[in-house]
């Protein structure tokens, strides 16, 4: 807690989870598309390396399972803040089942879990924007205020707002952390709307990058103590325009990954894995 | 209403209160101080009876009083004032209880003290009788209606004492625990009037202990909290307050300008002592002391679960508070979890968590107690509930919500959901009625109209303290000064709850100017020295702290210089004209305040360094505090004097009841009057050359309106006797609803804070004791200030001073009923010269803060005469129109369509003061009106062998216009042989010689003279 924004970024681990061929048919999506499982894997592949060899990060991963056809969007499955995890009650009534196996990982890295076991409460991990001093949580149609109470319970140190997603999925759908008190966003009103709410939520500033396209602003932050910031975001083929916009960041190492399959089911960046910092926990 | 009307009872109380003095002896060493102790009673007897008649006889007061006073003055006079706090602890450690019990050393100290005290004391129960609005008009309905309860009341009360009395007794010989309770008997009994109730007063510390103390019935808040902070050897004391329990069990703060009694509303003279408001950074704090005392409020905040945080906090912190009460972990010495279970260190304290603790505590081997403390203030504060006093409420629609009030603005809460947050820039109005409380918003960049948003409260009482912390958090974090104008922020509370102690930015001003070695202190679960390490040299552990406060100290002015970034200044610029503390940056912001402050002025320095405060001057201090409504009274005096002014009069005082600032003018209150043209008057600027582009506005929104209203106000005491309850109620402060604008200050802030610079300076270098002056400083040190000045450059005057204290402190108060009225009186072309009392005659040697030609004006504007007038009377004259045209030479160019005269009286034996303001007309008219951006703000302090000049320069962007506004500040200070007048207008020349494309748009001369007393 002393150092909450110089450990900003920092992960020693790294959860992530197969792609099951079931996704293709089964994974909820917003809107049809079909997706191409093979590709996506490939994709994912790419992912876990980046993880991996760049950010050197241990990752854990676990295995698909045929009958959660979304598992690989981890994210929703838990929120980890230093050495406290919340096992999430998601959103989707399918994607309940991927909780166990977050668990046992979980536990496996010796984390403080915490269950969520109320029924009335929905979370999905992809709802929780985590700035490094404070969280915010959309109230969406996968997440909701109870489940936002309960975070807000076990995270007792942090304020916990709660932001109303009006559009997406998530409110990651359309925002992320690009750095210790800089929030990556889109221009989508709505986006715009919703980092509003935000900064008049927040006793802290913070600093705005707004990019065209919403998704875009979905990206990972990653600080090295040996290479400073870096951002791993959407490549260029997908988002020129926002790609632009991410290239005014000064010192930082832009590290572009695929995600083009796996944003047809909406997933993002963010989805695919869960980033823990054990060298933080005490 | 207080007791002091009730006749019937003082005799009573008399009677009681000797029997229990006559009951001490017994248990007492000598038996001849007894004998003086008596003596002392009898003439306290006879006191009361003259006062008694005195107040049949209205408004002869005074006159019946002295008549006696030589008696006192005859009595041997000794230093007890000057005596060192520890001494008379010593000699008061036996006492305890009501009776005054003869002591060896200090005996005779006493019935001195007691005796000049008790003049002192005739004197405030005048003012208090004042402040109770129309008391003095009808006394016999006072009575009549006080009686019987007050009755009842006090003689609980005295039984209470009574007992606690023969406790003193007993536990006498004990020794040192209850020496510390006693040493503040001492100063009480000093400045209590005898006829006065003692009551036993228990304050439950922070550290578990309970500190019991005695105050006079009718002690204000603040003398208590003076009380505990003394006790616990506290100079950073405005984060801190006292809290009682209401008849509903609910936690209220004392508000340190009302009395006591009428606060708690019961017998239960309970409190405990607490944090108010939690310094967003307590590294900036100076003292260990206080980040101890704010430690042990945390540790009690995390452990009760008001504060809550993870496992992981509550273990680190835990770890952290092992360390600051036992030190290093000892391998060897196996540390049982009893000690930390006694710790009681979170709600939920378990076995897991305990050796979580442990762990962590071996990881903090070496720190020193100062330094865990700090690290553990550094975890704490970053918890998202840190200083965030919740409020249960409901919305509109009566879901449950709680609203947190915090150092940034309000905060809504559902659960423990943070779902609405209203900064404090964002907040236009905070209002309450009934059991709604309101706050209405500015407009967002898209929203055309401001919002008002509406809660409900559980009840009235809960909606009105809502209001008041949410008034006072603002007043606090967000205001450079509470009060700018006159700086008398004790003296403002009248009719109105408004905040009353320094600003945020003002006590760490102070606190940064503190020079006292780090005082030691005992750790309570250990007892452990606070600066002993194990193994580590106590010295360089001080080093070692110093050294982070100076380097914090430093990283303020480097924030300083870089606080002009753009990036603050298009923040909310919207408010920069209110003041910078707007800002969301305030911290930058203020700390550049800080540093303007800071070149300017030691004065802060001499009153921290001084001794704690000596017991009767301490008391001399909270009569001047008398609240305000005794003006109201005595201008109704003056209404018999003065007919045809006398309505004027009395409305003007009424209003200036509240002695609002303009410029702050922060609260109004809907049913009470609001008196922001008023405070115009007190401006403590010595000497005000304001030169400005384009007009400066000069802040002055009163609303004719509101006038109107304190005119009806001031009326109706006149008419009927009956409507004493109503002024009265004015100051219970209008029950019903009441209004607050944190931002309505505008743009008159910046010259609010040079005003306090100078007043330091003033103090420093003239070294008079202008209570008004120094108000704002001493707020929490105000015997210092009195003192050190008068240590300072008035020797011979007190030793005059001492022969006759009682008829001088008599005269003190006078002169400072008088004051203020006069001080008040600003709007209305009316000056009243204080009335001076026996003895104290006027000497014009004294510092004159840039006197001009306003000083040569002034005789005729008051009709000086009559300030030697012996009577205590008050006389109020029309102003001349003289003084405008004179202004308007003064200010060539504008033509001057407002001119305000205010004489400013100070509350203090031998000083008088007097503020004129000249404005010049504000001819652009769009001075207040439209918001301007700070651009930058620079203080320029030079000094030559009589005079200080200070200038101040702000460039604030309004419109696309860049104004510049040089604001001087000259302070000179000398005896008759400087030519004051040519002075003033040497400075007025050279600011335009300076400027010669700017005009002067104000001059405020302030000006002090010394009272000479008239040996007897």
């Amino acid at each position: 807690m002393a150092s909450r924004i110089a450990d900003f970024g920092r992960y020693t681990h790294a959860i992530v989870r197969g792609i099951p061929a079931s996704l293709a048919k089964e994974a909820l999506r917003s809107c049809p598309s079909e997706v191409d499982v093979v590709q996506a894997r490939r994709e994912h592949e790419k992912y876990q390396e980046i993880l991996r060899t760049t950010f050197g990060l241990e990752v854990v991963e676990l295995p698909a399972d045929e009958s959660l056809p979304d598992c690989v969007f981890v994210e929703d499955a838990a929120v980890v803040c230093g050495d406290t995890a919340l096992i999430t009650r998601p959103g989707a009534e399918s994607r309940r089942g991927e909780t166990k196996a977050m668990k046992e990982a979980l536990e496996a890295l010796n984390m403080n879990v915490v269950e969520m076991t109320d029924e009335n409460a929905t979370l999905d991990g992809g709802d929780v924007l985590f700035t490094g001093q404070e969280f915010f949580v959309g109230l969406s149609k996968r997440t909701n205020q109870r489940g936002a109470e309960i975070l807000a319970d076990v995270f007792k140190d942090y304020a916990v707002s709660t932001v109303p997603v009006q559009q997406g999925l998530h409110l990651k759908s359309f925002c992320s952390m690009g750095g210790p008190g800089l929030i990556l966003v889109g221009s989508s009103e709505p986006a715009q709307k919703a980092l509003k709410i935000m900064q008049q939520m927040s006793d802290h500033r913070y600093d705005k990058l707004v990019v065209p396209d919403d998704l875009a602003a979905n990206c990972i932050y990653v600080n090295l103590p040996d290479k400073g910031h870096m951002l791993l975001h959407s490549t260029a083929e997908m988002f020129p325009e926002s790609l632009k916009v991410l290239e005014q960041l000064k010192d930082y190492t832009l590290i572009a990954a695929s995600n083009k399959e796996k944003t047809k089911v909406d997933g993002a960046l963010t989805c695919c894995s869960v980033l823990i910092n054990k060298k933080a926990n005490m | 209403m207080t007791t002091e009307v009730s006749s019937e009872t003082e005799v009573k109380e008399k009677a009681e209160e000797s029997a229990a003095q006559l009951d001490q002896p017994e248990k007492a060493t000598e038996e001849t101080q007894e004998e003086v102790i008596t003596e002392g009673e009898e003439k306290e007897k006879e006191e009361k009876e003259k006062e008694k008649e005195e107040k049949e006889k209205e408004g002869k007061e005074g006159k019946g009083i002295s008549k006696f006073l030589p008696t006192w003055l005859k009595k041997p006079k000794s230093q007890a004032q000057e005596a060192p706090p520890s001494e008379e602890a010593i000699s008061a450690g036996q006492q305890e209880g009501e009776g005054p019990v003869p002591e060896v050393n200090g005996h005779t100290e006493e019935v001195e003290e007691k005796e000049t005290v008790k003049s002192e004391q005739v004197k405030e129960t005048e003012a208090e009788s004042h402040s109770n609005a129309s008391a003095d008009t009808e006394p016999a309905k006072e009575e009549s209606a006080e009686k019987s309860p007050e009755r009842s009341q006090e003689t609980k009360e005295e039984q209470v004492e009574e007992k606690e009395g023969k406790e003193g007794g007993l536990r006498g010989g004990g020794g040192g625990v209850e020496g510390q309770t006693s040493i503040f008997q001492s100063p009480l009994r000093l400045v209590r009037k005898a006829k006065m109730k003692l009551v036993v007063c228990q304050v439950a510390l922070l550290d578990g202990t309970d500190f019991t103390c005695e105050v006079e019935k009718r002690a204000k808040g603040q003398y208590l909290f003076f009380k505990v902070c003394e006790h616990l050897n506290l100079l950073e004391k405005d984060y801190f307050g006292l809290t009682y329990k209401d008849n509903h069990e609910q936690k209220c703060w004392l508000d340190p300008m009302k009395e006591i009694k009428r606060q708690i509303r019961s017998n239960n003279w309970q409190f405990s002592f607490n944090v108010k408001f939690y310094p967003p950074d307590p590294s900036l704090l100076s003292e260990d002391i206080t980040r101890y005392l704010l430690c042990l409020q945390l540790r009690e905040d995390v452990a009760t679960g008001r504060l809550p945080c993870s496992f992981v906090t509550h273990a680190l912190l835990g770890s952290y508070t092992l360390q600051a009460e036992f030190g290093d972990y000892d391998p060897d010495q196996p540390r049982p979890l009893d000690y930390i279970n006694q710790l009681n260190i979170a709600p939920s304290q378990n076995r897991e968590m305990e050796e979580k603790i442990f762990e962590l505590h071996k990881s903090h081997r070496g720190m020193t107690p100062a330094q865990a403390d700090t690290q553990f203030l550094e975890n704490a504060k970053k918890l998202s509930m840190y200083g965030v006093d919740l409020h249960p409420a409901k919305d509109s629609e009566g879901v449950d919500l709680m609203l947190g009030v915090c150092a940034n603005g309000l905060l809504v809460y559902k659960d423990r959901l943070r779902i609405n947050r209203f900064a404090w820039p964002k907040i236009l109005k905070i209002s309450y009625k009934r059991n709604n409380f309101y706050i209405k918003i500015r407009p967002g960049e898209t929203e055309q109209f401001e919002s008002t948003v509406g809660f409900k409260l559980q009840n009235h009482r809960s909606a009105k303290k809502l209001w008041k912390v949410c008034v006072e958090n603002h007043s606090f974090y967000r205001l450079n000064a509470p009060e700018p104008p006159t700086k008398a922020r004790f003296l403002t509370l009248g009719s109105k709850f408004r905040y009353s102690g320094r600003t945020q930015a003002q006590t760490r001003l102070a606190s940064s100017l503190i020079d006292r070695p780090s005082p030691t202190f005992e750790r309570t679960s250990s007892k452990r020295i606070s600066r002993s390490v194990d193994g580590a040299p106590m010295i360089s552990i001080t080093d070692v702290e110093r050294d982070t406060a100076e380097n914090g100290r430093e990283h303020r002015l480097d924030l300083h210089s870089d606080s002009k970034s753009p990036l603050r200044v298009h923040g909310d610029n919207i408010y920069v004209r209110h003041s910078n503390l707007m800002l969301e940056d305030h911290d930058k912001t203020q700390d550049e305040v800080l540093k303007h402050q800071a070149s300017v002025s030691q004065l802060k320095r001499s009153f921290m360094e001084a001794p704690p405060a000596s017991p009767p001057q301490s008391n001399q201090w909270e009569k001047r505090l008398t609240s305000s409504p005794a003006t109201a009274v005595r201008f109704q005096q003056q209404q018999v004097i003065n007919a045809p002014s006398a309505e004027a009069a009395a409305a003007d005082c009424t209003s200036s009841d509240t002695k609002e600032p303009t410029k702050t003018a922060d609260v109004e209150i809907e049913e009470t009057i609001v008196v922001q043209e008023v405070s115009k008057a007190t401006q403590p600027a010595l000497v005000t050359v304001a030169v400005d582009s384009p007009a400066i506005p000069p802040a002055k929104q009163e609303t004719r309106e509101q006038e109107v209203k304190v005119q009806e106000e001031a009326v109706v005491p006149k008419e009927a006797a009956t409507a004493k309850q109503e002024s009265v109620s004015s100051e219970s402060e209008s029950e019903d609803e009441a209004e607050y604008h944190p931002n309505v200050s505008a743009s008159t802030h910046m010259p609010e804070v040079k005003e306090e610079e100078e007043e330091e300076d003033k103090v420093e270098e003239d070294k008079m004791a202008d209570e008004n002056m120094s108000a704002p400083v001493v707020a929490s040190l105000p015997v210092e200030i009195t003192k050190a000045a008068e240590d300072v450059c008035k020797k011979e005057e007190e030793s005059k001073r001492e022969e006759g204290q009682g008829g001088v402190k008599r005269n003190a108060e006078k002169e400072m009923e008088v004051g203020r009225e006069s001080e008040e009186s600003t709007e209305e072309p009316m000056m009243t010269p204080e009335e001076v009392p026996n003895g104290v005659a006027l000497a014009e040697d004294a510092v004159i803060g840039l006197v001009g030609h306003a000083e040569k004006q002034e005789p005729k504007m008051n009709g000086e005469t009559l300030l030697v007038e012996p009577r205590p009377q008050v006389i109020c004259c029309s102003e001349p129109p003289v003084v405008k045209t004179e202004m308007v030479t003064i200010s060539d160019t504008f033509a001057a369509q407002k001119t305000e005269i205010a004489t400013k009286e100070v509350p203090i034996v031998h000083t008088e003061t007097k503020t004129i303001t000249y404005e010049a007309a504000q001819l652009d008219g769009n001075g207040d009106g439209e918001p301007g951006v700070l651009m930058t703000a620079q203080t320029i302090t030079s000094e030559s062998l009589c005079t200080t000049t200070t200038t101040h320069i702000t460039k604030t962007l309004k419109g696309g216009l860049s104004e510049t506004r040089i604001e001087k500040r000259i302070v000179i200070t000398g005896d008759c042989d400087i030519d004051h007048d040519q002075a003033l207008a040497q400075a007025i020349k050279e600011a335009k010689e300076q400027h010669p494309d700017m005009s002067v748009t104000r001059v405020v001369v302030h000006k002090e003279t010394e009272l000479a007393e008239e040996e007897d």
